[in-house]
């Protein structure tokens, strides 16, 4: 092992970590104005600017490594759905708020052990994007597991939607923990952290929720997969539609 | 969503270490835990503060409008309550 890392492995690496948040950020972003309540609808609104702000941060640094030239908003708004890597989980539409809520809980936890590991990363720009980030992902995972546990040990019926979220949401937590030749490159250099490593860590935290939640941990069966090589879920297409028509139809509009 | 309103919540935000905390505003919620969270993200957006409470808006016992008069008018004419007849002595530069 050399442990040399190519500008291209970083450029991927930054890529898929801002491209996890970018689409989560406009998943909580369409949630504006008709969240359940207002104070739910600020909170929503504030872990949606949380994540923008790293998505930026990780995609002007992507464009940076890449040296094409291309900026954060070339990266946003001029990919195709093909060439985005984020995992299938951020883009699975934001059904009931349940469903928002075992979607946040799962990725914000995995996201906080993946920020931990990367504050000690011998890349100085991921370690302090990660340093930042980890206290806003650190509140995220405590207001989504909030939510989840008041739903699932609330009523009858907040129950059976929160363990029906849980369910659904379930198969696309496999693919945040897949190792892949980018990650093993990387990891084996120490500038970026290996996505099996931060299983036990997530897996501890979501049971103990779970639990409080006296909710069931679903099954492990489909592993729906492959986004980090832009293979995605009929979802985001329409996502980046929306995301994207603005930019499309005037290129360089600023306000 | 029409289901019974969550409570009422009274929030207190203290800007800096050495003030006190001050009304900001109210918001509901269900439960204390969820109230403060709801605070955080409702008040404090804007680096307001340092340090939160949140009051259950019923546990707050208030002076009635119509008892204004009795309360507060008594007061108006007792100039003499105020420091204003008090030389300040020379030397003592920052009352």
């Amino acid at each position: 092992m050399n442990g040399a890392v190519t500008l291209s492995d970083a450029a991927v690496y930054a890529l898929r970590l801002g491209d996890d948040a970018l689409v989560l950020s406009h998943r909580l972003a369409e949630w504006s104005s008709r969240a359940p309540a207002l104070e739910e609808d600020i909170a929503l609104t504030n872990i949606a600017l949380d994540l923008l702000g790293q998505a930026r941060a990780l995609l002007t640094y992507a464009g940076e490594v890449e040296g094409a030239g291309r900026r954060e908003d070339d990266l946003a708004y001029l990919r195709p759905e093909g060439e985005f890597v984020n995992c299938q989980l951020v883009e699975q539409p934001n059904g009931d708020f349940a469903v928002t809520m075992a979607r946040q809980l799962f990725f914000s936890a995995y996201q906080l052990e993946l920020y931990r590991g990367l504050t000690g990363s011998a890349d100085a720009r991921l370690a302090a994007v990660a340093a930042k980030a980890v206290k806003e992902v650190a509140y995220h995972v405590d207001h989504a597991a909030g939510w989840v546990i008041r739903l699932g040990d609330g009523t009858d019926e907040s129950h059976r939607r929160m363990q029906t979220a849980v369910e659904r949401m379930w198969p696309f937590t496999h693919e945040l923990f897949e190792s892949d030749e980018v990650t093993g490159r990387m990891a084996a250099a120490g500038t970026a952290v290996d996505p099996e490593a931060l299983l036990p860590g997530w897996g501890e935290r979501i049971a103990a929720v779970l639990a409080e939640a006296t909710l069931e941990r679903p099954a492990d069966g489909w592993r729906p997969g492959g986004g980090r090589r832009g293979v995605h879920s009929e979802h985001l297409g329409f996502l980046l539609a929306e995301m994207q028509h603005l930019h499309r139809c005037h290129p360089g509009a600023t306000w | 969503m029409s289901a019974p309103e969550w409570p009422l919540w009274e929030v207190f935000v203290r800007a800096r270490r050495g003030l006190s905390h001050n009304h900001v505003g109210s918001l509901h919620a269900p439960d204390a835990e969820t109230a403060l969270r709801h605070a955080r993200d409702v008040y404090t957006r804007r680096q307001e503060g340092v340090s939160l409470w949140v009051v259950p808006a019923s546990a707050i016992t208030a002076s009635s409008p119509d008892e204004k008069d009795p309360f507060f008018a008594p007061a108006a004419d007792k100039v003499y309550r105020h420091p204003t007849f008090y030389e300040v002595p020379e030397g003592a530069g920052h009352l």
